[in-house]
């Protein structure tokens, strides 16, 4: 297939005849039919050129290119452009290979091999061999990581080389996942310097490199023209501009001042959409939000106060009022509708008051008062859903005195400390990596301070198993027991809404991660 | 003139001494604000090994005196330090952004300054009448609205619907003047705005308080016309006061603007400000406020040369 997409390039190129190629492509086996489709396909292949300008909603003048300390979106997609990643994220969900050609991995899932793509070059011209990707792994691990991707790289026991074009992680237990956890945005690949890295460079392999960047206001990009991938990096450049305001991004995408920005405001997406030259694009993925109870702290204790608490909201209300529509309601558990082992038969949990008094009524209790924390910090919104979820609770007894907190430390503060709280969780693009980083016993992130015997036996079981069937009815199970036992209110999945000039073509949008999983600079092109 | 000289460096040692009241009061601030650098950056994804690497790393765990020594040390040697979050140079990081905020104050001025003096001697020499009630109401509602607000109507009329100029000041280094005067023509009217009924209604409160002085009387008797009164006889004595006006308000200009930056993402030094105080990164933090507090120090020092200047009593006070 590696022949097929290489005579793809070259038609589309220009530098093979159409006739050429259907001809070259039977001789590999393809039947006419589909020979033909490619060929048109390749030739209505995206156009070269141009500078895309985008508006994002994030970004800060302590911002830095250390991608481990990535921690808004700004970062991420300057990032998703100038650096790559072993591995991908398609825009299908799919992983694919990126640096990493292909691997391979034992029966227990514990030691993984990957084969490096070989002559891909560095911006600053050195060719990225093992030592580099051995670096950039390291540079999140150890005692003086201040990496954010130091927890989800923790699995890694030893990373070594295998001459200059493989590389062997072999892990401290099994994990099926590993090869999606490296396509994490802080594990970019950057060149190596007597085994370290130096992460302030900005060099990587992206299909862009980075020209003049000032954090926290605008970061200028040119086409990398030793690019590896051949069919990616249609613009001539980016600029890629920080407009935290609303109002002032949504103005600049009016006046086209900008090509696309990210985070619509809900409120006027509506209003938006008139615009003749503008479409509202959105894509369902992992990002939701969630009520934390500490199951550590009473009342949270008593699993029948948290059921009470679970069937006294509304899930409908807050996806039309909250998210104005742009989201899905939640069930409970944190698995997105995109990921692949989304439990789809599991009862989706309604509002239902008599079932809440019930579960209250288990617990001896005929009333019920608790504090609520929410700061807008949690997420947009969620001082708004407290106050609604306070209505909500209030016809099945339960009193719920919504505490309004500082936007300013609320990560700090409020989250894994007050008993009850307003959550925001990008998610995860798979299940194991969601429940291991949330909801696995005596992690730092188990907001619900949860620990189920049961449910942390099946996380380790699964992550170690290969065989597919088996580890969906394992994830079907652990999404039952999150949503029936957990401490956490899940009632809805934010879309990630974005606005985007007419000008601009794309294919699918990938989900995982807003503006096409970070990735809109490379997959983007002008029409 | 030695007089003026001394008072001058009477003045500036005590601004120094202001300065360092002013930075310790920052310090402590932002010390007392709840959390640190590394758990800010860090935020939702931060583990207690990675905040006490990252601490560890910056010199955070060290008592609080010890840092602002240190810090207090180096400034003394010209050296503002490296941001903690992304370790560039400070001098390097504001030197761009207060440039870009000292063009925005600079051009903001150069409209408003002569438009607030001229309609304020306009405002006088036709008091009561409908043109001062006019100017009075008009320049009263735009100060009374907030800064957002008149920046978003601008924005509506002269870039939405219009669209003769640009939404966003995008500028950098690499653009010409004149490109950058056109880039914050907006902001600039937005301030503008803002602070011109201040400055016109001194003007013009000081100009009619001197119309009923003696010598006014006097002028008005030997048949000067109106105009040449006020612009000749009132407004050299009405000096002093507008001056403390205007320089006030420069000295806003200068150091008020982040919302309008905000707005219309200007890469000002407020909006570095308010990153730096939200993700606590002290030492800029530090030397932003001592930029501003120096703004004010010079600017009132400035105000009150110029006042001096313009009334020779005050040189001599008995």
């Amino acid at each position: 297939m590696r022949e097929l997409d290489h005579y793809r390039t070259m038609l589309a190129a220009g530098k093979l005849s159409r006739r050429r190629f259907v001809q070259l492509a039977t001789a590999l086996g393809a039947s006419t039919a589909l020979a033909t489709s490619m060929a048109g396909s390749a030739l209505a292949a995206p156009k070269k050129g141009g500078t895309l300008r985008l508006g994002i909603g994030h970004g800060s003048t302590t911002d830095s290119l250390d991608p481990g300390t990535f921690e808004n979106l700004y970062m991420q997609v300057v990032g998703g452009a100038a650096y790559n990643k072993l591995t991908e994220v398609a825009n299908s969900g799919d992983l694919v290979p990126e640096l990493a050609e292909s691997w391979d991995v034992t029966p227990d899932a514990k030691v993984w091999t990957f084969k490096l793509r070989q002559g891909v070059e560095f911006h600053n011209g050195k060719t990225m061999d093992s030592s580099d990707v051995i670096a950039s792994i390291n540079h999140h691990l150890g005692e003086d990581s201040k990496s954010a991707a130091k927890a989800i790289l923790d699995p890694i026991a030893e990373v070594k080389a295998d001459g200059k074009n493989t590389v062997v992680f072999t892990l401290k237990t099994g994990n099926a996942d590993f090869p999606f956890i490296i396509s994490d945005y802080h594990v970019a690949i950057l060149p190596a310097k007597d085994g370290k890295l130096d992460p302030l460079s900005g060099v990587g392999t992206g299909g862009y490199v980075i020209d003049n960047y000032e954090p926290g206001v605008r970061t200028a990009l040119k086409r990398n023209p030793n690019y590896w991938k051949g069919d990616r990096a249609h613009f001539d450049g980016a600029e890629v501009l920080a407009i935290v305001d609303v109002a002032a991004r949504t103005n600049a995408l009016t006046t086209g001042e900008i090509d696309a920005m990210d985070r619509v405001d809900l409120k006027t997406a509506h209003l938006l959409a008139r615009n003749p030259n503008i479409k509202i694009e959105e894509v369902s993925g992992t990002q939701h939000y969630t009520f934390a109870m500490r199951t550590d702290t009473d009342p949270f204790t008593d699993n029948n106060i948290r059921l009470a608490l679970k069937h006294a909201i509304d899930r409908e209300a807050l996806v039309k009022t909250i998210l104005r529509g742009h989201g899905v309601v939640g069930n409970d558990h944190p698995i997105g509708r995109s990921n692949r082992f989304h439990a789809d038969d599991l009862e989706q949990r309604t509002y239902d008051p008599e079932k809440a008094k019930f579960h209250l009524k288990q617990a001896g209790l005929s009333s019920l008062k608790v504090d609520l924390s929410a700061a807008d910090a949690a997420f947009p919104g969620a001082v708004d859903a407290a106050v609604l979820y306070k209505e909500h609770a209030a016809k099945a007894g339960i009193n719920i005195n919504v505490v309004r907190e500082p936007n300013d430390g609320y990560w700090s503060n409020v989250w894994l400390k007050k008993p009850w709280c307003a959550v925001y969780w990008g998610g995860r693009p798979t299940e194991d990596w969601m429940f291991s980083t949330a909801y696995a016993a005596g992690v730092p992130w188990n907001d619900t301070y949860w620990n189920h015997e049961r449910f942390n036996q099946v996380l380790v079981e699964a992550r170690a198993e290969l065989d597919e069937a088996k580890r969906r009815q394992m994830y079907f199970e652990l999404q039952k027991i999150v949503r029936d036992q957990g401490g956490v209110v899940v009632p809805m999945f934010a879309n990630y809404v974005m606005g985007i000039s007419k000008k601009v073509q794309h294919e699918k949008l990938g989900a995982n991660w807003s503006l096409d999983g970070f990735r809109c600079i490379e997959r983007w092109w002008f029409a | 003139m030695a007089k003026i000289l001394k008072m001058v460096a009477q003045r500036l040692a005590l601004g120094l001494l202001t300065l360092f009241v002013v930075s310790l009061i920052i310090f402590l601030g932002v010390e007392l604000l709840p959390g640190d650098l590394a758990e800010a950056i860090l935020g939702q994804a931060a583990t207690p090994e990675t905040v006490a690497a990252f601490r560890r790393e910056l010199g955070l765990d060290l008592p609080p005196h010890t840092r602002y020594l240190e810090w207090l040390g180096n400034m003394l040697q010209g050296d503002f330090g490296t941001s903690l979050a992304n370790k560039r140079a400070i001098s390097e990081l504001i030197g761009v952004r207060f440039a870009n905020t000292l063009f925005l104050a600079a051009t903001a001025a150069v409209i408003s300054v002569p438009l607030a003096v001229t309609l304020g001697v306009l405002a006088a020499l036709y008091r009561n009448t409908l043109f001062d009630r006019a100017i009075n109401v008009v320049t009263l509602t735009s100060i009374s609205f907030p800064e957002f607000f008149v920046a978003y109507i601008l924005i509506l009329f002269l870039s939405v619907k219009a669209n003769v100029f640009p939404s966003i000041s995008n500028v950098s280094a690499d653009i010409g003047f004149w490109e950058h005067v056109y880039r914050v023509i907006l902001p600039a009217l937005t301030l503008t705005l803002v602070v011109v009924a201040h400055m016109m209604r001194m003007t013009r409160a000081a100009i009619i308080n001197l119309l009923a002085s003696p010598y006014i009387e006097m002028a008005m008797l030997k048949g000067i016309t109106r105009s040449r009164i006020i612009t000749h006889h009132a407004l050299p004595n009405a000096l002093a006061p507008i001056i403390n006006v205007i320089v006030i308000n420069l000295a806003y200009l200068v150091v008020g603007v982040v919302v309008v930056e905000v707005v219309f993402v200007y890469p000002g030094l407020g909006q570095l400000f308010v990153d730096s105080v939200i993700k606590r990164d002290i030492p800029v933090v530090q030397a932003s406020c001592l930029i501003f507090a120096g703004t004010y120090i010079l600017l009132n020092l400035t105000a009150d040369v110029l006042s001096i200047l313009s009334n020779p009593r005050l040189m001599h006070p008995k």
